[in-house]
């Protein structure tokens, strides 16, 4: 069983059990599952700085903070106990592309060639952690939602506005991938 | 909350929101902040091994999906709508009442620009970083401290937003 645990598991799982996270939560106490806005609630609790949008009973919404807390939790359960010994199978179209951008493939969950300390105040830094971070975080706010809120919870009550934003959502990384990434990673 | 819906029409016990709290807890019975708050703590747990154990949070599986080389995660939130949507449909059809034993309560969410503008923005985000809001917990978690930096960014972010919000076409 354990052995089964360990292997990737598949997208229909995977998919099966992000989807009933919806009903879940509902049914726990009528919760909306939505990721992003506890972003907003850290800014309500730690500098809500007189801005009205961070004006509100924060601790209303405590639960979404610790429910993010549990993630958080969950990725460090996963990686140090029911962890894959086996290197991340990449598909070699994408192994191809990423090479020919000079990214090393190094079939862990994230490249270490830009996801490490060392990039923390260089270029790539810039771009990949605090660029990347803050279009993160300020689209989805001014989105109103992000992949949970708007793909899942939004499409699951059939909501058009959630369908407009997951094409965005599409657009968007459809666009840094093939327009903006090759022309970015030449600056490294 | 978002306006009001039909929903808050019909229901007359709807708690009133902060400005348009995306994903607002809309429980009537009073909750201690601990106690009460530890059981999403564990879904959050069970959904962060999810996200790992399907690689969700691998910036590899990003950028294979804007890429199209790989069904995965195509795969995953397809299936996660359906199910989903399934279940919202059965709750709804049948009535379904929360463990307090009230009515869920559904919002509807009403068009505005940011739907598009920052959408889009936060795709660019989405494909730099390989993690939407969900991820990033996961991936630091799974040891990748370095994402904090990337999760304060996300928190500035949503912090200017605040800021700049009135300025923005909705």
């Amino acid at each position: 069983m354990l052995e089964l645990i360990r292997q990737p598991w598949p997208w229909y799982v995977a998919g099966a059990l992000i989807g009933l996270t919806v009903p879940v939560l509902l049914l726990l106490g009528n919760k909306h599952f939505g990721i992003s806005s506890s972003l907003r609630h850290i800014c309500a609790a730690c500098l809500p700085a007189n801005i009205s949008f961070f004006k509100y009973n924060w601790r209303r919404e405590m639960w979404n903070l610790f429910f993010v807390g549990g993630v958080l939790l969950g990725g460090l359960v996963a990686t140090q106990l029911l962890s894959n010994p086996d290197p991340i199978q990449v598909s070699a179209q994408t192994v191809q592309d990423l090479e020919a951008l000079n990214v090393v493939v190094d079939n862990e969950l994230m490249p270490a060639s830009i996801f490490s300390f060392e990039n923390l105040f260089s270029l790539k830094g810039l771009v990949f952690f605090v660029l990347g971070g803050f279009l993160v975080g300020f689209g989805t706010r001014y989105a109103g939602g992000c992949t949970s809120g708007h793909s899942i919870m939004g499409l699951s009550t059939l909501q058009w506005p959630s369908l407009v934003a997951t094409c965005c959502f599409m657009a968007g990384g459809f666009a840094m991938v093939h327009l903006i990434f090759p022309w970015l990673m030449k600056l490294f | 909350m978002q306006n009001t819906t039909e929903e808050f029409v019909t229901n007359p016990l709807v708690l009133e929101h902060p400005i348009e709290c995306e994903a607002p807890n809309d429980q009537l019975t009073l909750e201690t902040p601990i106690v009460s708050n530890v059981k999403y703590m564990v879904v959050g747990i069970l959904f962060g091994i999810v996200f790992v154990k399907a690689e969700i949070i691998s910036w590899y599986r990003i950028q294979e999906m804007f890429r199209l080389h790989s069904f995965h995660m195509y795969g995953a939130i397809g299936t996660a709508v359906v199910v989903g949507m399934i279940s919202v449909w059965l709750i709804k059809k049948f009535k379904i009442r929360t463990m307090q034993g009230e009515e869920v309560v559904f919002h509807k969410k009403d068009f505005h620009w940011g739907n598009i503008i920052g959408a889009s923005m936060f795709g660019l985000g989405w494909a730099i970083t390989g993690a939407c809001p969900g991820p990033l917990f996961a991936q630091i978690g799974s040891g990748f401290l370095v994402v904090l930096v990337t999760l304060v960014s996300a928190i500035a972010g949503t912090w200017f937003y605040g800021l700049l919000r009135d300025r923005l076409p909705h």
